[in-house]
């Protein structure tokens, strides 16, 4: 059984390393800000008994007062999955660090973010709409459209 | 220096090749749907290799949105229409763990019949294409298709489909199986491997398709794994991952199966672990068949769910790889947010490393070796 970690818990280890990272945490999910979201993953990623190697999914959710971004990291390794979380206020400029130099699964998924949510994923090598095509207006996955 | 006898400057050009690039698809019979590959090519040789997909977008995660949880099943239907079923599957699944319902004992042996039927009729025309598209034309895919048929005639028996079943419902199955169900499934699976080692004398050792896939388009494990491959591509790089063991759902604890891992990840292995699986899949019916209880087939569930506040992420081992469902709820009858894992879309993000520096013939066995499903890819 895939062992989900306590998000509370995976926070202490980030605010130990990072201090002022961590916006909120709960059993499910750690949420992280917005600015330390690379190295917050590339520390999951590369630390020991966490090992986070595989990035299964990478979504993004319009709460209209906000945008979240999420990620559902597993280790193949030790067996166990996290949720990672950042949040983007900024409705005309919702910004975030890629992660496709972590995981290169991240590449077609934030292309879809970006496409479908309008998700603006700072660093991706080829950030361009996925699924409609070039000169689509709007981002159709947005509370606020139709 | 001009080279006098090959003609002076002409045989100057001759050595150089300018990079150019071929669109392959739309409409192709090799790309198994509505799929462009913008192929960078010097000479016959891909250099890089582009998807361009969307052709077939539909837009099911927004559809998602305005429908009550139940109507949103036939939707899933037509993600992989290869296999449908394991799509309901994986729907209902997220759903019963978002709202926690219990699923009756016969429901679940029963959604495990049907996942593993689905699982060898979609590794059967996986098998058939990739050699089709080896250029075997449909003479293997006639072989494959002849069991496959058998596996429909079953789906039709219980659901009345053959291709977009909605069998699935939250909280167990639409209805009971018929009465001449289990003697023709029991029929299917004392057949079968006979089947399986057919196709093995047939093609297993056969010299072109060892020639044409063995070392070709090699998917190293760390490359998988940082790509987020599942399913065969996954196994074929000798990564023992499979979420039926990694992180059992359903009542997949209780069976008796082995993970077949491939050695190098090239397209051979990822033949060979289909060729495999299809074993297993057998071994795990007939265990689920001799298991199988009596009982109700669903549950009591209200007709307009509305599951608590909150989010889940649900996955499944679909026959191409890891089928997830994120789903988030409000406590309304439709989802607030439908988000669908597709495998394929993200198997295919290690399709560059695969390519490049193969020939365009190669480049076609790769994609196909990929197993994709384009309903699955743009949604």
């Amino acid at each position: 059984m895939t062992k989900a970690l306590n998000g509370e818990e995976v926070a202490k280890k980030i605010t130990k390393k990072f201090p002022g990272s961590i916006a909120a945490a709960d059993k499910a999910a750690v949420v992280v800000t917005r600015k330390s979201l690379y190295q917050v993953a590339e520390f999951l990623k590369n630390t020991p008994k966490l090992d986070f190697d595989y990035l299964t999914n990478l979504t993004a959710v319009d709460y209209t007062d906000y945008f979240e971004v999420v990620y559902h990291l597993i280790s193949l390794k030790h067996n166990h999955s996290v949720v990672l979380k950042a949040r983007c206020y900024d409705r005309d400029k919702p910004a975030v660090p890629s992660v496709v130099s972590l995981w290169r699964a991240a590449d077609f998924q934030e292309r879809e973010a970006y496409d479908l949510m309008g998700i603006i994923f700072e660093g991706h090598p080829n950030l361009k709409r996925l699924l409609l095509w070039e000169g689509f207006v709007g981002h159709p996955l947005r509370r606020d459209y139709l | 220096m001009l080279d006098i006898r090959c003609g002076g400057i002409i045989s100057e050009m001759a050595i150089r090749t300018e990079p150019f690039i071929l669109n392959i698809g739309p409409q192709h019979p090799s790309t198994h749907g509505v799929f462009r590959m913008r192929v960078t090519l010097d000479g016959e040789v891909v250099v890089d290799v582009e998807p361009v997909i969307g052709y077939l977008h539909r837009g099911i995660e927004k559809l998602g949105e305005t429908r009550t949880y139940t109507q949103i099943i036939p939707l899933t239907d037509r993600l992989d229409y290869v296999a449908s079923m394991t799509n309901n599957f994986a729907y209902v699944l997220a759903v019963e763990k978002l709202a926690s319902i219990e699923v009756p004992e016969r429901a679940e042996y029963l959604r495990i019949i049907m996942a593993e039927m689905m699982r060898i009729a979609n590794h059967l025309m996986a098998i058939g294409f990739f050699l089709n598209d080896l250029g075997a034309m449909m003479t293997p895919v006639l072989y494959m298709w002849r069991e496959r048929e058998k596996l429909l005639d079953l789906f039709e028996m219980v659901c009345g489909q053959r291709l977009t079943y909605n069998y699935m419902r939250i909280g167990g199955v639409s209805h009971d199986i018929p009465e001449e169900f289990l003697p023709a499934l029991k029929r299917f699976v004392a057949e079968m491997p006979g089947f399986i080692d057919e196709y093995d004398r047939l093609l297993s050792q056969n010299e072109v398709l060892l020639a044409r896939t063995k070392g070709v388009g090699i998917l190293p494990k760390d490359t998988a794994i940082n790509t987020a491959a599942s399913g065969p591509v996954l196994r074929a790089s000798d990564v023992k991952w499979d979420i039926r063991r990694a992180d059992p759902y359903s009542i997949y604890d209780r069976f008796d199966f082995e993970i077949p891992v491939g050695t190098v990840g090239d397209c051979y292995d990822r033949y060979w672990v289909r060729m495999q699986e299809m074993r297993q899949s057998v071994r795990i019916l007939e265990q689920a068949i001799a298991q199988l209880p009596e009982g109700e087939a669903c549950a009591k569930v209200p007709q307009l769910l509305r599951p608590p506040v909150g989010e889940v992420y649900g996955h499944i081992e679909a026959p191409k790889g890891e089928l997830g469902f994120h789903l988030v709820s409000d406590n309304s009858i439709a989802p607030y947010r439908f988000h669908i894992r597709a495998p394929t879309l993200i198997n295919m993000t290690a399709l560059k490393d695969m390519a490049i520096g193969w020939k365009v013939a190669d480049l076609i066995i790769i994609f196909g070796s990929i197993d994709v499903c384009l309903g699955e890819i743009d949604r």
